[in-house]
């Protein structure tokens, strides 16, 4: 593996996190950080999502006018969000994952991540790289969903992926399962991260 | 009554941003001032009390189930038809004000076109679908609750963080990491407003 690659494949992975430093794809990934189950699905289907769409839109990149690109941009992406979803129902007999989720899955299309990949490296680069790109960045934001979910699970309903793993007397925290709470966690993400790489501190 | 009931639970208790999570990168992006920050709200507003209705309109008698042709459901389409709808009519809304009130339209100036990628007017429409409502007048006063909601948080928060300037903040947390913090505490505010039924 030449070292341009890997560099393609571990920078979003840490020093440039979709989440905690370029602060996009918040807006639908919160809610899904209760249980590690829906985190997971999550990052797997925006890891498909973002790397298919930035391969098909560096195949692209040279036939589409600049002026209508979001368009295309868009209907290339939904495409791909209606493709994921149909998989899910497809498999919602085995695996059935709640309604809450399924609009959160649909809204993959105007999370930022996925267009602003497309924008800032699909656009100019070739089909393999962005294919890497798309699926390093999408990895990056299930790294972040995922560490979030553990904490949220762990405290608020003292189970993992559904098993209990804290002993029955532990008081499980309401707090901890709404909302505002993935917030929190995440700033306190954001503290870590930066405390370690001090050059990402704001002034 | 129940017009205002959905009203003042789509400002309040469904808050786009503090119960959803919609719209959280350019509500986080773009609340330095609350000057921008209100402009920005203005044309989430707009654009959602725009959208929302005529992806009422399409979801009923075009998307779904007998709606268009006997035995034919098309709602599996729903989600490219109302981006797609989106994006059109902030095209039409950039051009109309462009050409009827240039004021407004250099006070929106970048944001309004960014709108088609916002989450919080998709997910309108979405909630809107989800909601099975049950007339146009639901759907735009339902609308319209969202967008106010948006507009107070994202100005309540630009408010805060021009406050928050001139604090002691902690190297490593300042910029995002406060911020993220702050919409939390507000997110716990606004809960209070949970399981209020009118």
């Amino acid at each position: 593996m030449n070292a341009k690659i890997k560099e393609t494949l571990l920078n979003p992975i840490f020093k440039g996190n979709p989440i905690t430093v370029l602060v996009l794809g918040i807006c639908s990934s919160l809610a899904v950080t209760v249980t590690l189950k829906g985190a997971l699905v999550m990052a797997l289907s925006v890891m498909f999502v973002t790397g298919l769409s930035s391969v098909v839109l560096s195949i692209l990149r040279n036939t589409i006018p600049s002026r209508v690109r979001i368009i295309v941009q868009l209907v290339v992406v939904a495409m791909m969000v209606i493709l994921v979803d149909q998989i899910l129902k497809s498999f919602e007999a085995t695996y059935p994952i709640d309604k809450q989720l399924s609009v959160y899955i649909s809204l993959i299309i105007t999370n930022c991540i996925v267009m602003g990949r497309i924008e800032a490296f699909a656009l100019g680069n070739k089909p393999f790289p962005s294919f890497l790109d798309g699926i390093a960045n999408g990895a990056g934001y299930g790294l972040v969903l995922i560490v979030v979910a553990f904490f949220r699970e762990l405290l608020g309903s003292g189970t993992l992926f559904g098993l209990q793993v804290l002993p029955s007397c532990y008081v499980t925290n309401n707090l901890v399962i709404l909302p505002p709470f993935a917030l929190i966690l995440l700033g306190c993400i954001v503290w870590v991260q930066r405390s370690i790489q001090k050059d990402l501190q704001e002034k | 009554m129940e017009y205002l009931s959905l009203f003042v639970k789509s400002i309040f208790v469904d808050n786009m941003i503090f119960a959803y999570f919609l719209g959280m990168c350019s509500y986080l992006a773009v609340s330095k001032n609350v000057k921008t920050a209100s402009g920005l709200g203005v044309a989430v507003m707009f654009v959602l009390l725009v959208t929302t209705p005529v992806n009422y309109l399409l979801n009923k008698y075009v998307l779904g189930p007998d709606a268009l042709i006997d035995g034919v459901d098309l709602s599996f389409l729903s989600v490219i038809i109302f981006i797609a709808v989106i994006a059109a009519i902030v095209q039409i809304v950039e051009m109309v004000v462009e050409k009827f009130a240039p004021a407004l339209y250099s006070a929106l100036g970048i944001f309004l076109p960014l709108i088609a990628v916002n989450c919080a007017i998709l997910g309108g429409s979405l909630f809107m679908q989800q909601k099975e409502f049950s007339g146009v007048g639901e759907s735009c006063v339902y609308a319209l609750g969202s967008g106010i909601g948006w507009f107070l948080a994202i100005v309540a928060l630009a408010a805060i963080r021009e406050k928050m300037a001139y604090s002691n903040v902690p190297a490593a947390l300042k910029g995002l990491g406060i911020t993220f913090i702050t919409v939390g505490l507000m997110g716990m505010a606004f809960m209070t407003f949970m399981g209020i039924s009118l």
